[in-house]
């Protein structure tokens, strides 16, 4: 297969050759595939790529843009098809998509009814509660609101039906460090909220993003995954680095340009 | 969902019904004798459904992949297809009613006019049942086109495009025959028989005769032919052979309005006349006048059971999108 190629995590097989002794990933998975590719036309968006995310854990799906995050994610939300092989999701999922799509016409309060009306569970107390924490104004239209309180409503409608996957595709990549502050507050206020086991995959191009919020990594580049594990262990593994950033440039120098 | 569905189509909903009661104030106005009215009004409602169809059915599914916004009705818990059903059922619903609401309206408007002309098939297309037919096909049309393309802009243009060969198509090949026509066969009457020769035009018989339309007030006379007893048609050149003089002579002077004959054309076209009905008559095919309602409803399940296969096709491309 030409172009990308996403390097296998640990596939089942592999783990249950070692006995499940040492690898650092859970046995329970949110999200978990296998041999998954993705095909534009002549261009491998993603290629054969086995891999597994924990459930309960906040993870950061970190990569350089094109590295194919958003299609793995898009992927995992059942928004594309793969072309080959398989994506399991365990887990109902929210999502929000690249730049927090909402419509620009209806009010918030409309899209919390919208929201109530897609969705067959939804807590409309935590919808109102997370759109009054944000500062939104119930009456005003999606499309006079900034980027930020954008994010934090299709935020809202994500977190609000009560996922058990939490789905966020570089939702503070078009932010300013302020509204970006606010988001990732909004994030792990949502992640306090949620029940035991939520599983929020989070992706980024920037490390510090996921740093702060997110206690398990993964590193796609050139199509690989370059690295995977809780954030503790890859430090701990790791004692020459600096800071997670040092450790994610270290990974991604070895990427073949 | 039937809410989100009525609520994404409500501001063009009151768009359209303020533009209808605007037509309804200024018709009303104007009085019901306007003879040029009843001509643009005729013209509004068969324009109507293709419009709807390009600006409430194109802009329906490709304006939503244009702007991403899919990507967050698509991942809801409502399937796609459940999505996409509610909102063409809401908003075609819509669309029929204001194609529908606008034919009624001209259709009672002109309703005086139209029943002194004794032409109630020549404005078939305008008044009555049809023209919320075509406009369902026109929006599903224009949902599947735009679903297709996923650029509204290209989906509107072909909405139109397509919608206009759709309606001619069928205005041409398929209602003149969507009830089987009734044909009627009369001598040939050599005092109400003429002589037409289009001398160049292309697509035009050469030379022939042209009987007079038949008297048959608000039938709809789709051919009115001159053929031998084995049903074939007049030849040009059987005609030519039967009368090698009729077309000489030349036209005569004008006068009153129209070109009067000379008295020797007119006798010599008379006896040529004669000559072919010795062999030949005049046939008419028509659907009678009583027909116009079977065909009303006939053509309405014809473009209302397309807008449904539209649909359905509307469903399963949106399932494959990804």
């Amino acid at each position: 297969m030409p172009g990308l190629r996403c390097q296998p995590g640990v596939s089942r097989r592999h783990r249950r050759d070692t006995g499940g002794s040492v690898d650092l990933w859970p046995v329970n998975y949110a999200i978990e595939a296998n041999g998954l590719g993705k095909r534009y036309g002549r261009r491998w968006a993603l290629a054969d790529c086995t891999l597994t995310v924990p459930a309960g854990q906040v993870v950061g799906l970190v990569g350089p843009n094109g590295a194919g995050k958003t299609t793995l994610l898009e992927l995992a939300v059942g928004l594309l098809r793969p072309t080959t092989g398989t994506i399991t999701v365990r887990r109902r999922a929210g999502f929000v998509a690249q730049g927090a799509p909402v419509y620009d016409g209806l009010t918030v309060a409309e899209h919390l009814r919208m929201g109530q009306a897609l969705n067959t569970s939804w807590d409309a107390g935590l919808a109102r509660r997370s759109t009054d924490a944000a500062g939104l104004d119930p009456r005003q239209r999606a499309g006079r609101l900034s980027g930020g309180q954008r994010a934090q409503l299709a935020l809202t409608l994500a977190v609000a039906k009560r996922p058990e996957l939490l789905v966020l595709d570089e939702p503070v990549a078009n932010l300013d460090p302020l509204a970006r502050r606010d988001f990732l507050d909004s994030v792990a206020q949502a992640v306090t909220d949620s029940a035991e086991g939520t599983t929020v995959v989070f992706s980024s191009h920037l490390v510090a993003d996921v740093e702060r919020t997110c206690g398990y990594l993964i590193l796609l580049a050139g199509a690989q995954v370059r690295l995977a594990g809780p954030v503790d262990a890859l430090r701990a593994a790791h004692p020459r680095a600096q800071s997670l950033d040092d450790l994610v440039v270290s990974y991604l120098r070895e990427v073949p340009r | 969902m039937t809410w989100l569905a009525w609520r994404q189509a409500r501001a063009q909903s009151a768009i359209g019904l303020a533009a209808i009661l605007a037509v309804a104030v200024a018709a009303v106005a104007a009085g019901r004798t306007d003879s040029m009215l009843r001509l643009w009004l005729s013209t509004l409602v068969v324009v109507v459904p293709g419009l709807l169809g390009a600006f409430w059915g194109a802009p329906l599914v490709a304006s939503e992949l244009e702007s991403g916004s899919f990507r967050l009705a698509w991942t809801q818990d409502v399937s796609r297809v459940r999505w996409l059903t509610l909102r063409l059922a809401v908003s075609g619903l819509a669309a029929m009613a204001a194609a529908g609401l606008l034919s009624w309206l001209v259709t009672w408007w002109a309703g005086p006019q139209d029943q002194a002309g004794l032409d109630q098939f020549g404005s078939f297309d305008a008044r009555g049942i049809v023209p919320a037919g075509y406009a369902a096909f026109a929006f599903a049309l224009g949902v599947l086109l735009g679903t297709v393309l996923r650029r509204t802009v290209a989906a509107m243009a072909a909405t139109l495009l397509l919608f206009t060969a759709a309606r001619l198509a069928f205005r041409l090949l398929v209602r003149p025959v969507l009830l089987p026509p009734v044909t009627r066969a009369l001598a040939l009457n050599p005092s109400t028989t003429g002589y037409g020769s289009s001398g160049f035009l292309p697509f035009v018989p050469p030379a022939s005769l042209q009987p007079a339309a038949p008297d048959l007030p608000n039938a709809w006379v789709t051919s009115v032919a001159i053929v031998n007893e084995k049903g074939h048609a007049l030849a040009s050149s059987v005609l030519a052979r039967t009368c090698p003089d009729i077309g000489h002579g030349g036209g005569g002077h004008v006068g009153g309005g129209h070109v009067q004959a000379p008295q020797g054309v007119v006798n010599a076209t008379r006896e040529c006349v004669a000559r072919i009905a010795a062999a030949y008559h005049e046939l008419i095919t028509y659907q009678p006048a009583g027909r116009y309602w079977p065909l009303q409803w006939y053509e309405l399940g014809v473009f209302l059971a397309a807008a449904l296969l539209l649909a359905a096709g509307c469903a399963w491309h949106v399932r494959r999108i990804g």
